[in-house]
């Protein structure tokens, strides 16, 4: 009897913990389907083509649309202009010095120098974002003696670079051996096998790599803050302040006028961000098959 | 290209990172050598006084501190309820399967949403759910920071420990299950003990995440200066006050930023370590 008790008991902690695991487990779906569907539905009304040619309208312009129960006219242009530019220039040099450097780490892994580097990696990759801000404010903005998209995009250069550095040496790293040998075995030199051999069957993973990075720091907003400050005009120049889609989140979360242009603006940025996830991991997937 | 060329490419490249990290620790520390030498390294850690009053000013990191403390340690607590089922449900019950597919997706889609969409969320939904609950009259504090900070870590923390508790071999469970043992109980006394450092160095590296986090924090916590009194009070963390401030400061203050920031950096840059330390170890065991 005393037995059978026990069996039970324990048969029933089994079941409780199962169904505790699966309810906790599927409870973490809620809160990204409840940032999904705020946004969705708020943000939903703001698209139209303005919403996407226009640039940020005044503050008094919108207080007056308001005041006349109209939607507020204009729209992100500025801040989608911002940040193709800067993230365009930030990718342009990560990509190669981020790529170059991984190869570096996946062929002398044993070097003293490159597992110092490595963990050099590791330390910029933990590196909070705000405090790379301040390190692009002393470096860029101090000396130009103003706030500038080249500042904004070599804050997002510094962010950007870990990431494809580890994406590429990792790559690399999976490749088999034989490949390398049998490049070598034609009678390819060194550059030649790790270029024309070695990088083009990475070309997968380290797209993904870039695809992953480019979302990452798509969002941030803490380092175009000190260095690419934001800018209600729509502009190409590259030594003047600058808007980002980031940053006009953060303008118009703290300008109760402007309040009304916050959903729009995220709707963009998360579409954005996580379409681009999607796509990195379906391809990430397919390459691996 | 010329071989030797190549070569001298790569290492140029590779240079990028110890003249980036060298750069950091080296302009970080310059520049907050002003507000250190003028208060003091320790009377800077433990002053509570935050004023920018001119002709008295007087700056002390001590509440920042505080903050990023009690937010980190909040977050991880509301975090392992939900991380430590994720990674159960991906790692062992249902290995492999479609389900464990689609919970990754949707823990990896949460990762990716960035930290100012958080930030919104929490101002919008979260705060005034706590406000209505009356647990505390403004709703913007630490503890409403640190539980948008929690689902913020669940990914990490959970994709991670995943990782380890999949890597536990399968004869010690089937050894465990010959004689007689409940699901429940082989995770408890084979999956646990195998993958605990593991599991164990995965949330070090999601507190070294939390540390950090910025805007979430800054748009959630009401950004005041004093000692928080209670969890429910406002406060600012370390990245929160230079966010909040950064942009207006010059001076001794701007100093006292950056040193903020040093100080910031060198406690994840050691969370970090200690993390990737530890998961080094576990993956040799």
């Amino acid at each position: 009897m005393i037995q059978t008790n026990h069996l039970k008991h324990r048969l029933w902690t089994n079941r409780l913990v199962y169904g505790s695991v699966c309810l906790f487990a599927g409870l973490t779906a809620v809160p990204l389907l409840a940032i999904l569907g705020e946004v969705l539905l708020r943000g939903w009304q703001q698209f139209s083509w303005e919403f996407f040619t226009e640039p940020t309208p005044t503050a008094f312009k919108a207080m007056k649309a308001v005041a006349a129960g109209e939607t507020i006219p204009g729209g992100i242009a500025n801040g989608i202009i911002g940040t193709m530019l800067m993230l365009g220039m930030a990718t342009a040099v990560a990509v190669p010095v981020g790529i170059l450097c991984g190869i570096y780490l996946a062929e002398n892994n044993k070097k003293r120098f490159a597992i110092i580097v490595s963990y050099l990696t590791d330390l910029l990759q933990g590196t909070p974002s705000v405090i790379i801000g301040i390190i692009t404010y002393i470096w860029v903005v101090v000396p130009m003696r103003g706030y500038s998209a080249i500042a904004g995009s070599v804050a997002l250069f510094i962010m950007m670079l870990p990431l494809i550095i580890r994406s590429t040496e990792e790559t690399m790293k999976i490749l088999s051996s034989s490949l390398k040998e049998a490049g070598l075995a034609l009678g390819g030199n060194y550059a030649r096998v790790v270029l024309k051999v070695q990088l083009p069957a990475a070309f997968g993973g380290i797209f993904t790599g870039v695809l992953l990075a480019i979302s990452r720091v798509i969002g941030e907003t803490a380092p175009l803050m000190f260095t690419a400050l934001g800018c209600s005009l729509i502009r190409w120049d590259v030594d003047k302040p600058i808007a980002a889609v980031p940053l006009l989140i953060w303008e118009f979360f703290n300008d109760p006028n402007l309040q009304e242009l916050i959903w729009g603006a995220s709707l963009f940025l998360l579409v954005f961000v996580l379409v681009l996830n999607i796509i990195a991991k379906t391809l990430a997937r397919k390459w691996k098959s | 290209m010329n071989d030797k060329v190549f070569r001298t490419t790569l290492l140029a490249a590779a240079l990028v990172m110890p003249i980036v990290c060298g750069g950091v620790i080296l302009s970080l520390t310059t520049d907050a050598s002003e507000a250190l030498s003028h208060f003091g390294f320790f009377e800077f850690l433990f002053s509570d006084e935050w004023s920018y009053t001119p002709g008295n000013e007087h700056y002390g990191a001590l509440p920042f501190i505080t903050g990023t403390l009690l937010t980190t340690l909040l977050a991880l607590l509301f975090c392992i309820p939900f991380s430590l089922p994720v990674s159960l449900f991906v790692g062992e019950y249902f290995k492999g399967t479609r389900m464990a597919e689609v919970l990754s997706t949707v823990t990896d889609l949460l990762a990716g949403i960035p930290s100012i969409i958080y930030g919104l969320w929490g101002f919008y939904t979260l705060r005034p759910l706590i406000m209505e609950l009356g647990i505390s009259p403004q709703g913007s504090g630490i503890l409403t920071a640190a539980l948008v900070l929690a689902i913020m870590i669940v990914p990490y923390a959970a994709s991670l420990s995943a990782e380890f508790i999949k890597m536990v071999p399968a004869d010690l469970k089937e050894g465990a299950y010959s004689l007689g043992a409940t699901r429940a109980e082989v995770v408890r006394y084979v999956v646990f003990p195998v993958a605990g450092s593991g599991i164990f160095s995965s949330y070090i590296l999601a507190i070294g995440r939390a540390l950090g986090e910025t805007m979430t924090v800054t748009m959630l916590i009401g950004n005041t200066n004093q000692m928080p009194g209670s969890l429910v009070d406002t406060g600012n963390t370390m990245a929160s006050i230079i966010a909040n401030q950064f942009g207006e400061a010059d001076g001794l203050r701007l100093s006292s930023l950056i040193a903020i920031a040093l100080m910031l950096f060198l406690i994840t840059a050691i969370i970090n370590m200690i993390g990737k330390f530890l998961i080094k170890r576990a993956r040799i065991v």
